[in-house]
């Protein structure tokens, strides 16, 4: 029962919130329950055992016996943290969007929790359909969140977003749909658990685009590609962010883009071994080519939160690239790097949503001198910027390292191009910093009238756990990778004949399911 | 006392001064401020002695406190340690670190005392002083690579501690761009040593060092050593990285005087001595770096004699005595090398602050043409300055001399050396005599030029005992490594240097000793021709001051070549710089918004263009679409029907 | 004669006459434009189901049609119900009951 807690706590707390009658209180309400959500999850390391590769904590009913669909959720190393990093991010939202969302705080709220219901279910689903539906729903709550909450181009953004993600998932439930027959014809009766697909034997014929697995590979592929999002298909990104408010970017950028990313490493990559292992040059490339691009880009935005946008492209380039070495190193980088992306661009994105509240600009040719004004923000900024370009000791270092020392391993021409991303990553950054914290005091720096105030105490918390995160994981990785090596060294070993097991201990909450397999 | 709790006292002291200043980074009492930073130095320095008193103290071949802290990343075969080492190399390093990291922070109470920031400025000092710590003492490059990045940060921070003033945050970052670049190479360094040889622990490298020379470009051992190299280069202000540390002057200048000139720009050297017996068995790296070290000695020399503002002359003066340094290493000589880091860190930081101490009397003038004649003003930073200025064109017996004369001596005799790199080398002690007698004239001697409106007077005692300190030092440091050739005229001195640190050097492969009459002739052509120099400098600035006006007129092309450095910055803007931020504007408008975002548009316009094909049935009269469902109907039926 | 024409009278009788009433009702659906002759036309269709309905039933003895027949007027009654209250309605919005007034769901 623990994973169904986790995953539906939300929604009975978006209820609560709903029906809340004081709004005064629903801030605080609001808080403490996402700070009680996050305890509970806390509480999978009481069950959960690091040295399984199986997963755990299964719970497996029976949802539509006739086409095998069951209500399957299940963890393991590789869905662990990123189950953590979303509720641990959903307090730190909250308390973060305190003063800048103003209007229709219920509703906020209420979107907020579902979407956290949706990501987490994600993260957790194991059976292809029950997958596929939280995958969807997490779209809703985010398309309103942009769409009312947002900025001057807000329904555009939200539109984009929708209709791009939307493109994507429905290739893959196409997919999802066809495995589910091959499941019947490979043993009878229609299974969507993944255990059954990954013990599939999708036929794959090298050199031709239109061999099965190649065509359902890229299906999922391009569902994930999207949602990550890589080069070329990125466009939606730094729209949408720039539209979202403040809580919107952190979580989308925190979570919804890791959704991408593990779905790599979850679906894409196990179920079709071959395919991935054939077109794993395409995706290193694109890896490769969003490091530069993005970071490129980024350099010569006029918006702070454009520049970051783009920065998560960049950085998501790294976790693709490290996914699709398939090696041990390459893999727990990736898996490191979407914890670290989550953690210092949602920082990021708080703290420009920080300044924005005083200002109302987010133009870095505005800005100037901020360091000899608001020195507390600028320390957070500075070692967020620290981590944000993988300085040794930060978090940021260890994926970085990790993804580029697998991939030189796989495939050394790559991370000869990847490490000019080290140099770019800083320069785009180091760039801004200047230009927004340093010299001159700019225009809405200088305003006699309207002196900016340094972070208040509730800004503080908002940043504190982040920063000690970006300091624990820089230090200690080994409290955070002992967790997950198994699992990937599972994977990495396992590869061409994945076979994820319930891990044994678990027998007990298997004998509930009934019927499926 | 126990090795784990001094090593931790060691590395961790300066962290603790750091967080305590960095707490009370609001406050402005210098005094305070640079008591807590000052007493974590003296904390660290102790210990720096216990534990180097204690690696004295073991049997020579097996020198080495290693401590281990915690396991810091582990996959699959990939593990690093958070593992320090005190052994013969790293114990100069802490030495050298703390003892003059100490001095340095004692001159800065005084030389910070008016600024406002002075409680930051400590804790950043601080914090570099514990990344450089890291650096020397990690176990393994990874460790290494911890304080490498975390100096140019601090480095980036001081550089840019006056941030108000865009110039100067502008170098603080080119520092820390520049040094990047260096530390991707780095990067990929470490990447070929651990696939090649799985460990990137310094001993275990070491002893899997291979026996024979690897003679390929692409072996990776000269690969992996010349990435590493290049990583030296940035860190060390090497050709063609080396544009960084002329900018980073821009810093309070007790910072030049610890970074920029005893400790963070030597990591690059250290680093490469620490491989030795990798780097010797890569002859094509070995050979890049005496060029490249010869190279920066020769240029960065000739632009040194060019430059008019104090700190600039010593920065190209360092970049041309840390190019010394890497020709010593080029040439297998790693014992000399780490012998001149040593005493350059002695004789430069003297003469940084020294120079300091004349800024601060000047009033933050920085402009030798606004000087002149200050030794009447400023006895003891003339004295001390004096010394040093001694100690760095290489006068016998002052410290410079021997470190600078070993590296000559092992250059020509060396089977990695030549003649000709023996020549740029004599070359650039030459030049070096001449910019910086120059140097000295024009401050301190001749006649004065210092505006009406100044009143030069002596810093406190604060700033001049560090100055005393580190003149003694200049003058009797070189006296650890003096050559048999003349210590055994001069009663059998022994070369303790060279005793210590023969564990850890690898031998040069065919070394033939070199014999006495050219050891003896090479000391007396480099000296003889630094004592030229240096009297050629003193007729110029001293008794003629119109000469080199002259002088100049008649070469005017050159001169104006080498005094706008070479336009090597120009050049890095107009070739890669701008390109580049031409190349993203133009991705970002054309590539980004123009074409992948509008293809997005194509394909919606694709399919409204395809609805709107069969737009015109929906008419919004209901009764049509009665009408259609009817018809529907009826076609469906006499399917039904008819089939 | 009459009563031999009455007695002979089949199913297929039946089945002409509800689909002559569904033809005209339909083409009253179609065509008129009264919101009021369009509700009164649905009822004529769905009255000559009815039709259909009883005589199915009659001819095959069982009473499953009566059973729909019920039911149907039920729905055909409720629905007059709506549909007259959303006639007055849109009359009392627009003054007009003419069904090409609203075009709304033109694409």
């Amino acid at each position: 029962m623990v994973l169904s807690s986790i995953v539906f706590l939300p929604l009975l707390f978006a209820l609560i919130v709903a029906v809340w009658p004081k709004q005064s209180t629903l801030r605080p309400l609001a808080l403490g329950l996402s700070l009680i959500e996050f305890l509970v999850s806390l509480g999978i390391f009481r069950h959960f055992n690091p040295a399984s590769t199986g997963l755990q904590l299964v719970e497996k009913y029976t949802w539509i016996e006739r086409f095998g669909i069951q209500y399957f959720m299940g963890i393991d190393g590789i869905s662990l943290w990123l189950v953590l990093l979303t509720t641990f991010l959903t307090p730190i939202i909250i308390l973060g969007s305190w003063s800048s969302i103003t209007e229709r705080v219920k509703g906020f709220h209420v979107a907020l929790f579902i979407l956290q219901t949706a990501m987490l279910g994600t993260f957790l689903a194991m059976d292809a359909i029950f997958f596929y539906v939280f995958w969807e729903l997490s779209l809703v709550p985010m398309y309103f969140m942009v769409g009312i909450w947002g900025g001057a181009r807000r329904i555009y953004a939200t539109v984009k977003f929708f209709i791009y993600t939307m493109a994507g998932s429905v290739l893959m439930l196409v997919a999802i749909i066809y495995m589910m027959y091959l499941t019947q014809e490979a043993t009878g009766t229609m299974s969507a658990s993944l255990l059954d697909f990954y013990s599939l034997k999708i036929p794959f014929v090298g050199g031709t685009f239109f061999s099965l697995q190649t065509l359902l590979f890229f299906a999922f592929a391009l569902a994930f590609a999207i949602k990550v999002p890589v080069f070329p298909l990125h466009t939606w990104l730094p729209d949408a962010h720039v539209e979202a408010p403040t809580p919107g970017s952190v979580i989308l950028a925190g979570v919804m883009l890791k959704m991408g990313t593990y779905g790599f490493m979850r679906w894409v990559i196990p179920l079709f071994p071959e395919a991935s292992e054939y077109w794993a040059w395409l995706f290193m490339l694109i890896g490769v080519v969003g490091i530069i691009y993005g970071a490129l880009v980024a350099m010569v935005q006029p918006d702070v939160k454009k520049l970051v946008a783009y920065s998560s492209v960049s950085h998501m380039g790294y976790i693709l690239l490290g996914l699709f070495t398939f090696n041990a190193y390459g893999m727990a980088g990736g898996l490191y790097q979407m914890l670290n992306h989550g953690i210092s661009t949602g920082a990021l994105f708080l703290l420009i949503g920080m300044i924005y509240e005083r200002t109302h600009s987010r133009e870095i040719s505005k800005y100037g001198g901020l360091a000899g004004v608001l020195p507390i923000f600028t320390i957070a900024f500075f070692i967020i910027t620290l981590s944000s370009i993988a300085v040794p000791m930060t978090n940021g270092f260890v994926g970085e390292f990790f993804i580029l020392l697998g991939t030189f391993q796989a495939q050394p021409v790559f991370a000869y191009f990847a490490i000019t991303g080290v140099v770019l990553g800083a320069v785009y950054m180091l760039w801004m910093f200047k230009r927004v914290f340093f010299g001159e005091k700019g225009e809405l720096v200088k305003d006699e009238h309207h002196p900016l105030h340094d972070l208040n105490a509730r800004e503080i918390a908002v940043l504190v756990p982040l920063i000690i995160m970006v300091f624990w994981m820089g230090l200690f990785p080994n409290h955070f990778l002992n967790y997950s090596k198994a699992s990937i060294d599972f994977l990495v070993n396992n590869r061409s004949n994945y076979n994820l097991t319930i891990h044994p201990g678990d027998a007990s909450s298997v004998q509930h399911a009934q019927g499926g397999n | 006392m126990n090795h784990s709790l001094l090593m931790a006292l060691l590395i961790l002291a300066p962290f603790v001064g750091f967080l305590i200043n960095g707490t009370r980074y609001k406050k402005h009492s210098g005094n305070v401020a640079g008591s807590i930073a000052t007493a974590a130095m003296v904390v660290s320095f102790v210990s720096a002695i216990l534990l180097v008193l204690d690696v004295v103290a073991m049997p020579a071949e097996s020198r080495r406190i290693a401590v281990t802290f915690f396991e810091w990343m582990a996959i699959d075969k990939f593990k690093v340690n958070a593992g320090f080492v005190v052994d013969q190399i790293s114990s100069i390093m802490i030495l050298v670190i703390t003892g003059v990291g100490t001095l340095i922070h004692l001159f800065s109470i005084g030389y910070m005392h008016h600024d406002k920031g002075v409680a930051k400025y400590f804790a950043y000092l601080n914090l570099f002083i514990f990344n450089m710590l890291l650096l020397v003492l990690g176990d393994s490059l990874l460790v290494m690579f911890v304080g490498w990045e975390g100096v140019g940060l601090c480095s980036y921070l001081l550089i840019g501690f006056w941030f108000t003033d865009k110039e100067k945050a502008a170098a603080g970052m080119k520092a820390f761009i520049t040094n990047r670049v260096g530390d991707a190479a780095f990067l990929l360094g470490m990447f070929v040593l651990f696939m090649t040889f799985g460990t990137l622990n310094f001993s275990e490298l070491n002893a899997l060092a291979p026996t024979t020379m690897e003679s390929s470009w692409l072996g990776a051992v000269t690969l992996g050593t010349l990435f590493l190299f290049i990583g030296a280069t940035g860190k060390s202000a090497q050709i063609p990285l080396y544009v960084w540390l002329p900018d980073a002057m821009a810093g309070p200048t007790p910072v030049s005087a610890l970074i920029h000139a005893a400790t963070m720009v030597t990591a690059g050297v250290y680093m490469i001595v620490r491989l030795n017996p990798l780097f010797i068995m890569a002859p094509n790296t070995m050979m890049v770096i005496a060029i490249i070290g010869a190279a920066t000695a020769v240029l960065a020399a000739t632009i040194g004699m060019t430059q008019w503002d104090i700190k600039k002359v010593l920065a190209y003066s360092t970049v041309s005595q840390l190019g010394y340094m890497f020709l010593a290493c080029g040439v297998g000589a790693f014992g000399a090398a780490m012998f001149h880091l040593m005493t350059h860190a002695f004789f430069k930081a003297l003469m940084f602050l020294g120079s300091g101490s004349v800024i601060h009397a000047m009033h933050e003038e920085q402009d030798i043409r606004k000087m002149g004649a200050l030794k009447k003003y400023l006895p003891i930073t003339h004295v001390t300055f004096f010394l040093g200025w001694l100690a760095i064109i290489g006068a016998p017996p002052f410290a410079g001399f021997f470190s600078k004369d070993e590296i000559l001596a092992y250059t020509f005799n060396s089977p990695l050396g030549s003649p000709w790199l023996w020549a740029a080398g004599a070359l650039g002690a030459t030049l070096t005599a001449f910019y910086m007698t120059r140097l000295m004239a024009l401050t301190f001697w001749g006649k004065s030029r210092v505006p009406s409106s100044v009143h030069p007077h002596e810093s406190p005692a604060i700033m001049t005992i560090p100055l005393i300190v580190l003149a003694i030092l200049s003058v009797i440091g070189g006296w650890i490594g003096i050559p048999h050739v003349i210590g055994e005229h001069l009663g059998h001195i022994p070369n303790v240097w060279e005793h210590w640190l023969h564990p850890m050097i690898s031998p040069i492969p065919g070394w033939q000793a070199i014999d006495h009459t050219t050891e003896w002739t090479l000391m007396g052509v480099s000296v003889g021709l630094a004592t030229v120099s240096a009297i050629v400098a003193y007729q110029f600035y001293v008794k003629s001051p119109e000469a080199p006006k002259k002088f100049v007129e008649s070469i005017k092309p050159v001169y104006n070549l080498v005094y706008n450095k070479y336009f090597v910055d120009e050049a890095y803007f107009a070739g890669i710089i701008n390109p580049l931020v031409n190349i993203s504007k133009n991705t970002w408008y054309y590539i980004d918004v123009n074409f992948i975002d509008k293809m997005t548009y194509w394909a919606g316009d694709l399919m409204r263009g395809m609805g709107s094909m069969v737009r015109s049935t929906q008419t919004g009269n209901m009764q049509q679409y009665a009408m259609y469902i009817g018809i529907g109907i009826v076609v469906a039926l006499s399917f039904v029907i008819m089939g | 004669m009459n009563s031999d024409f009455i007695n002979n009278i089949g199913l297929t009788h039946y089945l002409v006459l509800a689909a002559m009433l569904f033809v005209t009702g339909m083409a009253g659906v179609l065509f008129r434009r009264n919101v009021i002759v369009l509700l009164m036309s649905i009822e004529l269709m769905l009255n000559s189901v009815n039709l259909t309905f009883v005589a199915f039933s009659k001819f095959l003895g069982i009473l499953d049609g009566h059973i729909m027949v019920f039911f149907v007027m039920t729905i055909a009654a409720a629905e007059a119900a709506v549909g007259l209250a959303l006639a007055v309605t849109i009359f009392k919005r627009f003054n007009e009951v003419n069904i090409r007034f609203f075009e709304h769901l033109k694409g």
